[in-house]
């Protein structure tokens, strides 16, 4: 964007929202609302604590694992369920059940079944991203090119073959789309997790400083939340974008 | 129109491909009936018909990649029962792995039988040589032109080096320059390969042009009408075929036998 002539950059108009956060703080309306600069103080003095780091650490730990389940189970189960039919009614059905389900429902029954540490948090992570993972890639292979399934069945490929080097190709733009939003529920899934289950972690951080009225650190941690998954979208969206060459042209 | 003496070359030396009594039914819908067809080796016989005939569904089942309802295909005298390695395939709409460059899509059949790199990569380069695509072994399909890309499914079908090549509308995508530089590639590839070509088509002059052997192909339900073996103009240089008194006449007879079936 372009404003009298000068080029904007990205993101510039987070700077009007600052200001106005500002000015909103400062006028004291409610204690909810520290002002935007007292907040970037609080960060800045917040990162280096033990408790910090300590919480960001769980937290990662629990967010890493639980996307890396989502995705390493999810991806072939959807490019199954996309090649084959059973599968598919045999799942689908859940798949759709589950991705719309209000999954918070569900923690009291993991902490039941999983016990209350970290392993629940991870399996609530990874039931938040896991669906909408699942049915990108299965969309993405339901979408392959005909042709190119009877090429990799002309030329002798095995199943493994097929699936590796080419159902998963094929499908990789829609597979990484899915992968980025599930990535983004993941995030709703662990901090969810770490409230509901395990008082650890960010979602500490947040019960400690909300029971405690202490908002200036409350908002700072959830500045830092919101910019890492900020950044991870973007990470991912930018891989979408290194095979959208050939999405247009499959 | 002076008729044309049915062929009396007919005893041919050996069929590459039999197809014998193949039936194909799609739910209610009768695709092929008791089709029987012989494919001379080393010689390039077209599948020829209206749309709808069946051509394209006969291909794939010599191909192996549909079963037929009845009947059976023999290859070499071996009963095909799915895809194999005495047979490869140039699809209509070139079928190429977008994220590989051409040299990986021109041995990608030899990759998916577990020739090692360096091997298959020297393989392919030389077909990508004989196609004309020398340089642009590291470009990506979408970088080439529809002409180019059918050139690199045509490269990578020669590589698996199969003694029956299955040709399905090849040149139907690309526009009509590179369509004639193609059908005269054909025929010089016809000579020196030594293999045998099934090529399915639409065009009467593409076919009448390309072919040893025109199998018409009429609809509902979809039999073999004729079998017409072009005999003159074969031995001519490309530039002269088009004149030829018999090939006009194949492509007016044809059109004449054709004409009713086109809605």
């Amino acid at each position: 964007m372009t404003l009298y002539g000068f080029k904007l950059p990205a993101l510039s108009s987070l700077l009007i929202w600052a200001l106005l956060w500002e000015v909103v703080g400062r006028l004291e309306l409610t204690f909810f609302i520290p002002p935007f600069s007292e907040v970037l103080a609080t960060l800045i003095g917040l990162i280096p604590t033990p408790a910090f780091l300590n919480a960001l650490w769980v937290t990662s730990y629990a967010f890493l694992a639980g996307v890396f389940f989502a995705i390493v189970i999810g991806i072939p189960t959807g490019i199954l369920m996309g090649k084959n039919r059973i599968v598919d009614e045999l799942l689908l059905p859940w798949v759709n059940i589950f991705l719309s389900a209000p999954l918070t429902a569900l923690v009291p029954v993991l902490m039941v079944l999983f016990g209350f540490g970290t392993k629940t948090v991870i399996i609530t992570t990874t039931l938040f991203a896991i669906w909408i993972i699942i049915l990108n890639a299965r969309a993405g292979v339901r979408q392959i090119n005909r042709s190119l399934v009877e090429m990799a069945r002309s030329f002798g490929a095995s199943p493994m073959d097929a699936f590796v080097k080419v159902y998963f190709w094929a499908a990789l733009p829609e597979i990484l789309g899915g992968v980025r939003i599930g990535v983004i529920r993941a995030v709703k899934g662990v901090i969810i997790g770490q409230l509901l289950i395990s008082i650890v972690g960010f979602g500490a951080l947040f019960e400690l400083y909300s029971s405690k009225f202490l908002m200036a650190e409350f908002w700072a941690v959830l500045i830092v939340l919101f910019g890492l998954a900020f950044a991870l979208s973007e990470f991912l969206a930018y891989l979408e974008r290194k095979v959208s060459y050939y999405a247009a042209s499959r | 129109m002076q008729p044309i003496k049915p062929d009396t070359r007919q005893a041919v030396t050996d069929s590459a491909v039999s197809v014998r009594n193949v039936s194909k039914v799609y739910g209610d819908v009768q695709a092929l009936k008791d089709l029987s067809l012989e494919f001379p080796r080393g010689e390039l016989t077209s599948l020829l018909g209206p749309s709808g005939c069946g051509k394209t569904t006969l291909l794939k089942i010599i191909a192996g990649l549909l079963p037929a309802t009845s009947g059976e295909i023999e290859v070499n005298g071996v009963k095909v029962t799915g895809p194999g390695p005495d047979r490869s395939f140039v699809f209509q709409d070139f079928a190429l792995l977008p994220w590989a460059s051409v040299i990986r899509n021109v041995a990608f059949g030899l990759e998916l039988r577990g020739v090692a790199k360096s091997e298959r990569e020297a393989i392919a380069e030389k077909y990508i040589r004989e196609v004309g695509l020398a340089g642009f072994e590291k470009k990506f399909p979408h970088q080439l032109s529809g002409g180019m890309r059918q050139r690199v499914g045509l490269a990578r079908a020669l590589s698996v080096n199969a003694q029956v090549l299955l040709l399905d509308e090849p040149f139907s995508a690309v526009d009509e320059q590179t369509r004639r530089k193609f059908q005269e590639d054909l025929l010089e590839l016809v000579k020196n390969e030594k293999k045998t070509f099934i090529f399915v088509t639409h065009s009467i002059e593409e076919a009448v042009y390309v072919s040893d052997q025109i199998a018409i192909l009429l609809p509902r339900p979809s039999r073999v009408s004729e079998i017409i073996r072009p005999s003159s103009f074969r031995d001519k240089s490309v530039d002269n075929i088009r004149r030829d008194p018999e090939y006009l006449d194949i492509v007016d007879r044809i059109w004449a036998s054709l004409r009713s079936y086109v809605e």
